[in-house]
């Protein structure tokens, strides 16, 4: 109610009215120099590309619109794959990722194998290309047991959850680490226990600390699943491929990397919005 | 004469080469107030921490209510969920709402139903002036309301011990009467106290005894009156001295 009757009875003075005019003015100016740079740019760009004497055979082979609407379809078919396997292995990720970055977390001598164990997986599986997991884990496990059949898709989710569980168990260990020491303290004086203490107070801290951090790496792993196509799996990729090998023309790849990108785009905007919001509230001195 | 809650026994506690507790001897009588004075760095934290079994002591033992907790295969949790804590820099949750940082506790450790608890929690938050506070995030209080609602969550599931260290240090000094004001109130309840404290005009208004802390041990023990009027020990003289005429 007061702050209302300040509000309404507030009127700029002249002196603040004509820094308002001023500040205006300036970044109309910024906001043009902007555009009519990046129409420059874009401008001389294109210009180099398309009077490049090559440009007729690449816009053949890249850019044939005929092929793009013709495999169009297949490769949506092939990206519902691929979005499947994202699904699977994000919950495998989470449940892995936590349950590494716990073991390391243990303190004591009683501990050392599991914290043993989790610092060795992600030491090996951080170092790893996801290519040669895939072609291990792809190849490898089926041969463990030819008689039974493993879906293509499936070794292709354990492979990339293979991979993308130390990564991110790493980063969910760094933000526990970020929590600050009395904040256990206070929670284990409370009578809280060691897994409760970790559960209620250290967790919940850390997973705010490295949400832009963990959305950055489930980008990644987006575009990562178009490698379970190197075992065969009928994804997007593997779908752009088949056609290419029927029409000579590279066109259905970037068919599939344009959906690629667009499946990524609203994550990557999302982790842009997070990552600024925190980092606003970081500098207003807010605690997590 | 009435049972004591705390007694510490010959209690020694070293950091490296570090011999910070030389053979603690101290009792804290049920419904006492004991403060604890000396010098930054004679032990007063670790004197609480290792009450606290936050740190184990290398030497000695611990008594609460006649129970060993330095014994070594005491439940530290279920030690500590017998001590109430607040700590020099609140240590709230700041995840949690004012009220869940009250009542977790009382939850997770006591097994109180929540609704019970929030009653509870309501109840003494609405006591001590924080009843607008209940569904507040703590960074949306000021110091002095956060120390009270860590003060209420330390009183909540009604512990036998309250450990209070440096409570207002960290505090603006116009912000350090209404949590003083609180510590008060908890007295006059009947509330079992140890506390460490630079304010020494507070310690002598609300301290049955005083303990002064020198060179690892409690050197004078004693009502306020004798320790502020009749030191008996030249430290203790001197380091009253020093204070007064900061
Ligand atoms: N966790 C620790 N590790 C090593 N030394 C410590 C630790 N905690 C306290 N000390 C040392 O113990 C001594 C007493 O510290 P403290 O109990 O905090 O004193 P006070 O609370 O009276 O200021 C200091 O010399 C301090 O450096
Ligand atoms: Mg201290």
């Amino acid at each position: 109610m007061t702050d209302r009757a300040a509000v309404e009875a507030f009127s700029p003075s002249a002196l603040e009215l004509d820094r308002r005019l001023h500040r205006r003015r300036a970044s109309r100016r910024s906001v043009l120099i902007a555009l009519v740079s990046t129409l420059a740019f874009a401008g001389v760009g294109g210009w180099l590309v398309v009077t490049s004497p090559g440009w007729d055979g690449v816009r053949q082979m890249f850019f044939n619109l005929e092929i793009a609407a013709d495999s169009f379809p297949k490769i949506l078919e092939g990206l519902w794959l691929n979005i499947r396997v994202l699904f699977f292995a994000t919950i495998a990720v989470a449940v892995v990722a936590t349950l590494l970055a716990v073991m390391r977390s243990l303190r004591g001598p009683v501990w050392f194998p599991l914290r043993a164990i989790a610092t060795g997986y992600t030491d090996l599986f951080r170092g790893l290309p996801v290519l040669i997991v895939l072609y291990l884990v792809g190849f490898g496990v089926p041969a463990l047991n030819p008689e039974t059949r493993i879906p293509i898709a499936v070794l292709g989710t354990v492979g990339i959850s293979l991979c993308y569980s130390a990564y991110v168990a790493e980063v969910l260990r760094a933000g526990m680490e970020a929590v600050h020491p009395s904040q256990r303290i206070a929670a284990r004086s409370l009578g809280l226990s060691h897994a409760k203490t970790l559960r209620m107070v250290v967790i919940p801290q850390a997973l705010r600390k490295v949400v832009p951090a963990l959305m950055n790496d489930f980008v990644s792993m987006q575009k990562d699943v178009g490698l379970i196509s190197v075992l065969g799996a009928v994804d997007a990729v593997r779908a752009a491929q088949i056609v290419t090998a029927q029409t000579y023309n590279f066109t259905p790849y970037v068919v599939a990397g344009l959906l690629f990108v667009a499946m990524s785009f609203p994550m990557i905007r999302l982790t842009d919005t997070v990552s600024a919001r925190m980092a606003r509230r970081e500098q207003q001195g807010g605690t997590v | 004469m009435s049972a004591s809650v705390l007694e510490l026994h010959g209690v020694h506690k070293l950091f490296g080469d570090n011999h910070v507790l030389r053979g603690v001897d101290l009792t804290v009588a049920s419904h006492e107030v004991v403060v604890v004075i000396g010098a930054s760095g004679s032990g007063k934290s670790t004197l609480m921490r290792t009450i606290n079994l936050i740190e184990r002591v290398d030497d000695g033992r611990i008594l609460l209510s006649g129970d060993d907790i330095t014994a070594p295969d005491v439940d530290v949790d279920k030690v500590r969920a017998r001590i109430g804590v607040v700590f020099q820099h609140f240590n709230l949750f700041p995840h949690m709402r004012v009220i869940d940082n009250v009542t977790l506790a009382a939850r997770k450790v006591h097994g109180i139903e929540a609704s019970v608890a929030r009653e509870k929690a309501v109840g003494l938050l609405s006591t001590f002036g924080l009843a607008e506070k209940v569904d507040d995030y703590p960074d949306r209080l000021s110091g002095g309301q956060q120390q009270r609602v860590a003060i209420v969550r330390a009183i909540m599931t009604d512990p036998e011990l309250l450990l209070l260290d440096e409570i207002t240090s960290a505090l603006d000094p116009m912000l350090v009467g209404e949590v003083l004001d609180l510590v008060r109130d908890l007295k006059a309840q009947g509330s079992t106290m140890l506390m460490a404290t630079h304010e020494m005009s507070f310690a002598r208004s609300v301290a049955d005894r005083i303990v002064f802390m020198h060179g690892g041990r409690p050197l004078e023990v004693g009502p306020p009156e004798q320790i502020f009027e009749d030191p008996q020990h030249p430290e203790t003289r001197e380091f009253l001295a020093r204070l007064t005429h900061r």
